[in-house]
């Protein structure tokens, strides 16, 4: 029942992605190019899909479970720590520098083009390294609250 | 990079439905949809209980193998995408999420600290462009 969720989640969101036009990596860079030809598209497309999750988290938080039954965590209400704020600011530079994040990196894989597999490539060679170096315990890791990804 | 013109149903449209995935995935099993996430620990275990992962992954294909995705147009050549996906990978693990885990779930979830994480990277990535723009005119 989990997985069949999680298939029909996958595709859905997959759609979406797609009808949005935020798997042509020149439509996010045109969001991102405030001083340019700039196009809001993304945002609405942000803010569409966080009206449309609102009310699912809304009510998975007043039950703290899952309709599966699945305990759930309230969000961390701590605001700003080291690994947050490095983290997303290496995203944001590989974001600009690409237009591509995770999702459509891994949608755009479909076309079989040397470049979403370098790109794919190169987010499972960071992907591993943030876990490898986190396990580790490197001293400067460690320091950010940097951990071992379970 | 001029991008296409998208009529706004489309981007509203898409947008719902990318929330209604979100949404119907921590309904229903409890779990965040964070593509980064999801990704990442996939490649660590992919059986038993953490098998939703990899199949979330076969779905998010699907629409596109049947489909096509549509005009691609790539801004940089395959090595800059390389490092850019190293970047995005070991940035997303060090924030514990991206554009879909921080930008839509987090926010959905009126978490401070996916509003803190999605402003940081968005500003960045403003000024990566722009900065990329300054040193290399059209």
């Amino acid at each position: 029942m989990n997985a069949l969720v999680a298939l029909i989640a996958g595709v859905v969101f997959g759609a979406g992605l797609l009808l949005s036009g935020m798997t042509n990596p020149a439509n996010v860079l045109a969001f991102l190019e405030v001083t340019g030809h700039w196009q809001p598209a993304l945002a609405y497309t942000m803010a569409a899909a966080v009206a449309v999750a609102f009310p699912a988290y809304a009510i998975v938080r007043r039950r703290r479970r899952a309709l599966l039954g699945e305990a759930v965590a309230a969000p961390e209400q701590s605001l700003a720590d080291a690994p947050l704020l490095l983290g997303s600011t290496i995203f944001g530079i590989g974001w600009g520098l690409s237009g591509v994040c995770p999702g459509p990196g891994v949608i755009l894989l479909t076309t079989g083009s040397q470049p979403a597999f370098a790109f794919v490539g190169g987010l499972f060679v960071g992907a591993i390294a943030a876990n490898v170096a986190g396990g580790r315990g490197h001293p400067s890791l460690a320091r950010l609250g940097v951990r071992r990804v379970r | 990079m001029a991008g296409e013109v998208i009529p706004v149903w489309r981007s509203v449209a898409g947008g719902a439905l990318i929330g209604a995935a979100a949404g119907l995935l921590m309904l229903v099993n409890g779990r965040v949809a964070g593509i980064s996430g999801i990704v990442a620990r996939s490649l660590q275990a992919s059986f038993g209980k953490q098998a939703w992962r990899p199949v979330f992954l076969l779905g998010l294909v699907l629409p596109a193998l049947f489909l096509g995705v549509g005009p691609v147009d790539w801004s940089a050549p395959s090595s800059v995408l390389a490092t850019a996906g190293v970047l995005v990978g070991f940035g997303t693990r060090l924030a514990n999420g991206c554009t879909s885990g921080h930008g839509v779930c987090g926010l959905a979830n009126l978490s401070p600290r996916s509003l803190l994480a999605t402003a940081t990277f968005v500003a960045v990535a403003i000024v990566t462009v722009a900065t990329r723009h300054a040193l290399s005119p059209p």
